[in-house]
Formats: structure tokens, sequence, C-alpha cells
């Protein structure tokens, strides 16, 4: 990954033998950095799990269950092994696919995280995008009219987008859109009966509805959606808002902008001809981290929209030392931070004034 | 169906001009249930234990013995007709109903019957020990437990249990009755169709599982062969709602039916609500901080007795419980068959000081109490820091997350602990057994540890009471000897029991016949209309 800066604007790059050389190599190292942080990844979270003072045998057995039926489940969970041969046979199994059995859903870990990663991911998207679209003009803005109303305007909103519990925030939205002015769906991705309808493509309802052609459905997600995705976007906003802010404000008080000026531009056409694109390497990188968190799972989101996704599940897991389930929840999200780092990478490289010379 | 209901939907909201204001009201075929579900994780009888499960149970299969939807306060003969018992009191022979099929169209069987008690002994999960009491174990149910012809089945039990707890027994969650074909149908590596059944249903009761999507939602659809005919509304939607206020807006927005789990402020809220009903129903479910004897302060019973006057029970009750909990300080809920609903304890700071004194404590002691970390739990530990506070005894909480508090105490590794219990059938025997019953004190013992193990209270003569109570085959003696020993335990045991949960729920006006009994065995569906 630390290979871009290196990399970036060198004639090799600009062959198409090369190039492909090159993706060769990204994707080698890609699956390598991928290996290496599972390992890691993995071994910590197993080796804490076990360190915790919580039964994991009673979380499949309950509190009531006889000795006999307690020593059935210590031996099914594999737990009579030494710690370090647990460790090997999770990581054996890993590597085939299996992630085990979730005991809180009687159901194959990966199954599980199927169903619930589309949702926290459609959550997550719309978010973001919500997060950019508004975000980064803010940004620009604010460092445009810095010290002036716009600034201010958008330096509280973004304070309070920043600060207030986004568990009230949900609360609140929900009682005002939903309960008084009826704008948007209540909690859940569909309304109950709209479940089960569309066929499980992607397992993203917008996707799949829209699939299939069944708009009705694709309009009753988006009724669902609109809230849970605002609300998540206007936290993103506000980063994404505070750090575009920054960045503009360092690049207008180069000389550059001033000399562009001088060149006859207008003041936006310097702001976001000449300064804006010299800070999208930055800026990717805060929105691919945002994204990243918000694709892990917004878990007080999620139990105020009723939202089956990732970051339920993973809390839930945890509480309940459901193993299986923190382990594969655990190295779904470093996945997933991975290939966000990945595509940032590459989103530099399309970016990078220094590569567009060609 | 689903295209005809697809096309209906269409419909329906076109016919609604708004397409994002989404006016709610759900299908008139259709009962939807606000309510938490993520305890649920097995839908298998041999092994569902947690309250949603039973509930969803209670709907999926008919027992052999059951609480009907029509009268929950009766326990009679579900699957089964009649029943005989043999004069030394061990053999129960029970004639099964005749014509009755499963949802899946297989004829009922006694075959079916001894299946079901079979595989919970033999799979061993959670739930086994309600069956292994009564002497079963893999190696001898299949004698034990027979099926001589389609409408026979034969239970020998190899203890001394009085007919009345069999029959409790029997129409507890593994007495539900499976349908052996279809199940075995799903059998993989002899393990009697459970890993099927885990998600699935294959019963005879007024519903059948259709899906059952982990914390999101359970769809049951009607059964037409079901016993008592088929349900008033054809399909039940369980869904996941973990946010009371959540819970609350669809509800009054009319997107749900039903909201089961409204805190006391969120159903204050609702009460000038035309559109919206409350009921209250007293549940099982006791709250009681358990007082390990391990801890010297502890074992005097004058202690115990003193922290006993230190809990305000009705300043708690009328306060942040109100609504979702009465008052009840023995082991044996209030509403039931053999309870003792005195209440001898009140908030009594000098009384408790004075027993203080005479056991050597006169400036108190200080007390590790662990707690879970949610509501009401607590408010109930702070409360309860504060009023043992005035008795000198210095409280010090130590909140965690259920399942850690759990391991702990399982451990006796606690010095106080609050905590909830819940029966586990429909007869007093399951409570005095958790609280009283100890045979073995010692750290290795390998029984279920009953709640008295967990606190280190061994008391020979009482576990030997109850050990009598549940033999005794006249229905007044054991009354008599289940509110003896509920007062004994009043006064010596370990525990501080305070209140008996009651539970709340809200549903739209409209909706009517929806039938809860005091546990989740005893919640039926199939009686409502809207």
């Amino acid at each position: 990954m630390s290979t871009t800066a290196g990399d970036a604007g060198t004639a090799s790059d600009r062959r198409p033998g090369r190039l492909i050389g090159t993706i060769l190599r990204r994707t080698l190292g890609f699956v390598l950095t991928l290996a290496v942080t599972f390992i890691g990844l993995t071994a910590v979270t197993f080796f804490i799990s076990r360190l915790t003072n919580i039964d994991p045998v009673l979380a499949v057995v309950g509190d009531k269950a006889t000795q006999a039926a307690y020593d059935q489940a210590f031996l099914a969970l594999g737990l009579d092994q030494p710690l370090p041969m647990q460790y090997l046979i999770y990581l054996k199994r890993l590597v085939t696919g299996d992630f085990g059995m979730s005991v809180l859903t009687s159901r194959p870990v990966l199954t599980d995280l199927m169903r619930v990663f589309p949702a926290t991911f459609e959550l997550a998207t719309i978010a973001t995008i919500i997060g950019v679209l508004v975000g980064v003009p803010a940004g620009v803005l604010a460092a445009a009219r810095k010290g002036r109303w716009p600034d201010h305007v958008i330096r509280v909103v973004g304070l309070f987008g920043y600060s207030v519990p986004v568990f009230w925030l949900g609360l609140v939205g929900l009682f005002v859109f939903y309960g008084k002015l009826g704008w948007v769906s209540g909690t859940g991705r569909l309304d109950v009966f709209f479940n089960g309808i569309v066929t499980t493509r992607t397992g993203v309802i917008l996707i799949d509805s829209a699939i299939e052609g069944n708009w009705e459905i694709f309009g009753n997600a988006i009724s669902h959606l609109i809230l849970p995705a605002s609300i998540l976007g206007y936290f993103s906003l506000a980063y994404i808002a505070r750090m575009t802010r920054s960045f503009m404000i360092d690049q207008l008080s180069q000389e550059y902008v001033t000399a562009a000026r001088i060149k006859g531009n207008s003041y936006w056409g310097a702001v976001w001809r000449h300064a804006f694109p010299n800070i999208m390497v930055p800026l990717i990188t805060v929105i691919g981290l945002s994204y990243a968190s918000l694709l892990e799972g917004a878990v007080l989101t999620e139990t105020v929209f009723a939202w089956p996704g990732l970051g339920l599940y993973i809390t839930r897991a945890l509480f309940n030392s459901d193993m299986n389930a923190v382990l594969g929840g655990t190295v779904l999200v470093g996945a997933v931070f991975i290939t966000v780092n990945l595509v940032s990478d590459l989103l530099y490289k399309l970016f990078d004034p220094r590569l567009r010379s060609t | 169906m689903l295209k005809a209901l697809k096309y209906a939907l269409l419909a329906a909201t076109l016919a609604s001009s708004m397409p994002l204001a989404a006016y709610a009201a759900t299908p008139a075929d259709t009962l939807v249930i606000a309510k938490q579900i993520d305890d649920l994780i097995s839908l298998d009888p041999a092994e569902a234990y947690e309250l949603s499960g039973i509930e969803v149970l209670a709907n999926a299969y008919d027992r052999i013995m059951r609480f009907e939807p029509t009268d929950v306060n009766t326990l009679v003969g579900g699957v089964a007709e009649s029943v005989t018992v043999s004069d030394d009191g061990r053999t129960f022979t029970f004639k099964i109903r005749a014509g009755q099929t499963f949802a899946s169209g297989n004829p009922i069987t006694a075959a079916d019957a001894a299946f079901s008690l079979q595989r919970v002994i033999k799979l061993e999960k959670t739930p086994v020990f309600l069956l292994s009491q009564l002497g079963w174990s893999k190696d001898n149910v299949d004698t034990m437990v027979t099926a001589p012809d389609a409408s026979t089945l034969v239970v020998t039990i190899g203890v001394d249990f009085a007919p009345s707890l069999v029959y409790a027994l029997l129409g507890s969650v593994v007495g539900s009755v499976v349908d052996s074909k279809l199940a075995m149908e799903h059998e993989t590596d002899g393990d009697f169709g459970y890993a099927w059944l885990k998600t699935n249903s294959a019963g005879s009761g007024a519903y059948v599982v259709r899906s059952w999507t982990p914390n999101e939602s359970v769809v049951l659809e009607a059964n037409p062969n079901y016993r008592g005919g088929a349900a008033n509304l054809k399909r039940v939607i369980l869904q996941h709602v973990p946010e009371a206020s959540a819970q609350r807006l669809l509800l009054e927005k009319g997107d749900v039916d039903i909201a089961r789990n409204l805190t006391p402020d969120q159903i204050a809220a609702i009460a000038g609500n035309a559109d919206i009903k409350v009921t209250s129903i007293p549940e099982a479910l006791l709250y009681y901080v358990g007082l390990n004897q391990n801890t010297k302060e502890l074992q005097d019973p004058r202690v115990r007795q003193a922290l006993r006057y230190l809990v305000d029970y009705d300043g708690m009750a009328n306060s942040f419980l109100k609504g979702s909990a009465q008052v009840h300080q023995s082991f044996w809920a209030t509403g039931f068959w053999a309870s003792y609903d005195e209440n001898p304890y009140t908030f009594d700071p000098a009384k408790a000081k004075e027993l203080l004194a005479a056991a050597g404590y006169p400036d108190g002691f200080s007390l590790d109490l662990d707690a879970p970390n949610f509501a009401p739990f607590t408010n109930l530990a702070q409360t309860v820091q504060a009023t043992f506070a005035e008795g000198g005894v210095k409280v010090n909480i130590v909140s965690s997350e259920m399942a850690p508090m759990l391991t702990k105490y399982r451990a006796r590794g606690h010095q106080a602990l609050m905590v909830y219990w819940g029966p586990d059938y429909m007869d007093p025997h399951t409570n005095a057994d958790g609280f009283v019953t100890n045979t073995d004190n010692t750290d290795a013992a390998t029984g279920g540890k009953p709640l008295a193990w967990r606190n280190s209270w061994d008391s020979p003569e009482l576990t030997a009471m109850t050990a009598a109570a549940a033999k005794e085959r006249d229905e007044a003696t054991r009354k008599q000897m289940y509110i003896d020993l509920q007062k004994k335990v009043l006064d010596e045991g370990p525990y501080i029991i305070r209140f008996q949960s009651t539970s709340q729920r809200a549903e739209r006006a409209n909706v009517e016949g929806f039938v809860q009994g005091s546990s989740s065995d005893i919640v039926y569906y199939n009686l409502t209309t809207k």
C-alpha cells in the first residue's frame, strides 16, 4: 500500500505491459496484506476473547443446564483442546471458508454475515454519499468564506452533527419525520409485509428490487433508508466538511492560487479548478476512513431503527460470547478496511495531478 | 400465492396516493407484533429455552398436556385425550386423541409423542433437566417411554413424583409433540432432525413457522389442520424492534398491532390515546438478591433478615417499577397454585439496625453487589445501595453484562447478586427445587447449579422437605407443604425476593382476543381478531 507515493508519476506506469505488472504486483500485495492482517486480527480477537471472564458455553446452553448438557456443549465447542490448538483449528476451518456456527442464530456465521452486511453496506453507502455531496461543498464554502457568516453557520451545524448523540438524533428524527409528519417509513429495512417478495441476490434491497424492476419495493426501501442514512450522513458530513475546510484553507493561502487569480481566473474558478484538485488525496483518505467506519456497522443507529446490520450483530455476539460470530465479524471488518484502503490507493492515482500529465 | 399478494399490495399502495407517506395499517389477515426477539436462539422444542422461543413453540406445537388458549388456568390433555395412573403412581398411560394430523398432514400417533420425549433425553440440550428428573436417561428412555400402539403412550417414571408434577412437566415445552416422520426426513448424522428443527417447525399447533430471520422477524402461518380450528388471522409476524421508543411509535402509527416491550413511562405516555389499549399481566418472574453464604457477614440469619428490612419495596414498586412489577417476597409467584402471598417484610431501618447489632454488626459492614448493567437493575441496585446505607451496610455495586455476571454467579464468586428467576414449568416444585434443593454443597458439585448451591446455602432439612413435597400425592397436603416451605425460606433463606414482574402489552384498539397467560408457555395468537 505504501508504494503509492513512490510509484506515482513514474514513466513505467504509462506502458501497458508494465501497467499489468503493476496491477499484478498490487494484487499480490493486497492478498499478502490481507493474509497478514487477518492472522493478526484473528489471533488478537481469539486470544482476547479467551481471556475474558465470560463462559462461552453458557451462551449455548443457558443458565439452567445440567452438568451433562454443559459438558456436551463444552466438547462441541472444542474447548477441551489447548488454546493454541483451538486457534489453529479455527484458522484451518477459516481457510476453507468455514466460519463456524453462530450459537445465537443457529446458522453458519458466513450466512449471517451475508445477511447483515448488505444491510449495513446499503446504509453506509447512502450515508457516505449524503456526507460527500453535502459535506465537501460545505467545507469548500466555509474555507472560501473563512471567518464570515457562511463559515460560522457551517461550523455550528457541523459541530452539532458531531456532538449530538446519534441515538437521540435518531429517536427525534423518527418522532418528527415518521411519527408526526409521516414523510418516511418507520423502523426496519422494509414494511414487514414486503419482506421476502424480492429474491435476494445481493442482499442490498435497492439493488435487488431494481433488478426485478419492482419499484414499489424500491420506493419502500428508500423511505425506510432515508432517515437512518441521513442521520449517519449528517455525522460523516460534519467530519468531512471540517476536514475539507481545513485542507482548503491550507491550499487557498498558497501562492499558486494568487497566481491563478492574477492570470484572470474568477475567484470560484481558482477555488474549484486550482485549489480543490490539490486536496483530493487527503480528502479521499478522510472519506475512505469515514466510509469504512460506517461499514463496521453503527450499533446505536441500528438499534434505534431496528436495522439488522453488522454493528448489532457483532455487538450482540460480543455480549453473549458467541465467539465464532465475533471472529467472523472481525475478519469481515478487517477485510472492509483493507479493501477501502486499497480503493483509496487506486483513487489517489486517478486524482493525483502529477499522474495526469500524460 | 406470493404473486397474488404482491399485486394486492401493489394495488393497495397505489391506492394511497403518497408513496413516501406510507400510511400504515397492517394487512387485515396479519397480526404484526413488535417485540424484542433477540433471545431466540433455537426453535427445536428439545433445545429452545428462551422466552421468545418458548412463545413461538407454544403456537407451533401441541403438547402432551397443555393449557388451552380458551382456558389458560387449567392444565388439560393436549395431544393426549385422557390418562390413567398405576397404583404405585409410577406408570402413566395416555390415550392419544384419534384422527388428529400434524400441519404436514401426517397423522399424530403415540409413536410421535414417544419420539418427542425420547429425543429430548437423547439430544441432551438445556431443557433436558425437565425430563431427566423423572429418572430418564439415554440408556433407559426407550423402555420407560413407549408406544405399544398408535393411540397409547406409556410413560414410566423412575422416581416418586406427584402426578400433578408429572403432568406439569409434560405440559412444558419439552412435552411438545414433534412430527417424527417429517423430522426424520430431515435427519442428518443421527440428530433426530435437530439441525433442521432449530429453524423450522414440525408440529400440530395453530401455526407453522414460515421463517425465522435472527434479530429481524419470525413469520408464522396458520395451520389449517389445527385441533382447535384454523386460526382467526392467517399470518403472525413477530418483528424485532429492540428500542422501546421505536415500538411505541410503530404502534401509534399503526405499523404494528401490538407492542410487547414498552417501558412504564411509555405506557404512561400513551394512556390518553384512544387508539391504543394497555393490558397488565402478572408474570411468574421474580426479582431477587442472592446472598452468598461463603461471605462471613451473611452467614448469620439475623443479618439476612436485617437486609430484607432494608429494602424499600413499596417505594420502588410505586416509582420506577410502576406497572412492570409488584411486591412479592416468597419464591412462588402470586396467581399460581400454592403461592404464598403474604409480604411480611417492609422497609424498617430501625429494626434492621437492631438485628444487625444483635448479630454483632452495630456499625454495619460493606458488601459487593453484582447487578446487570441495564434497566431496571441499574435503578434497583442504586436504590438498594441507598437504603442499605441507612442500616450502615455499605454497598459497592459491581455492574456488568449479564453473561459475565452469570459466569461469576455459577462459580459462586459473588457476595450479593441481583438478578431474576423464572419458573421452568407451572408447578411450585420448579422454584422449590431451584431456591432450596442443595444436595452437594461442595465446589465440585455436578448438579444443575441450583440457586441454593450458587449461594452456598446448605439446608438438608428444607432439601428433604422439597423432595417430600414433590412426592406427595394428596393435593391439599402438597399445597400446604409448599406454603410451609415458602415461609421457612422467607425466614432463613439466603435471598431477598422483592418483586414479581408484570408484563404490559399495548395494542391497537381493534385487536381482540390476544391470549397472554402468566408465562411464555401460555401466549397464544390463534384467537386474535382485528
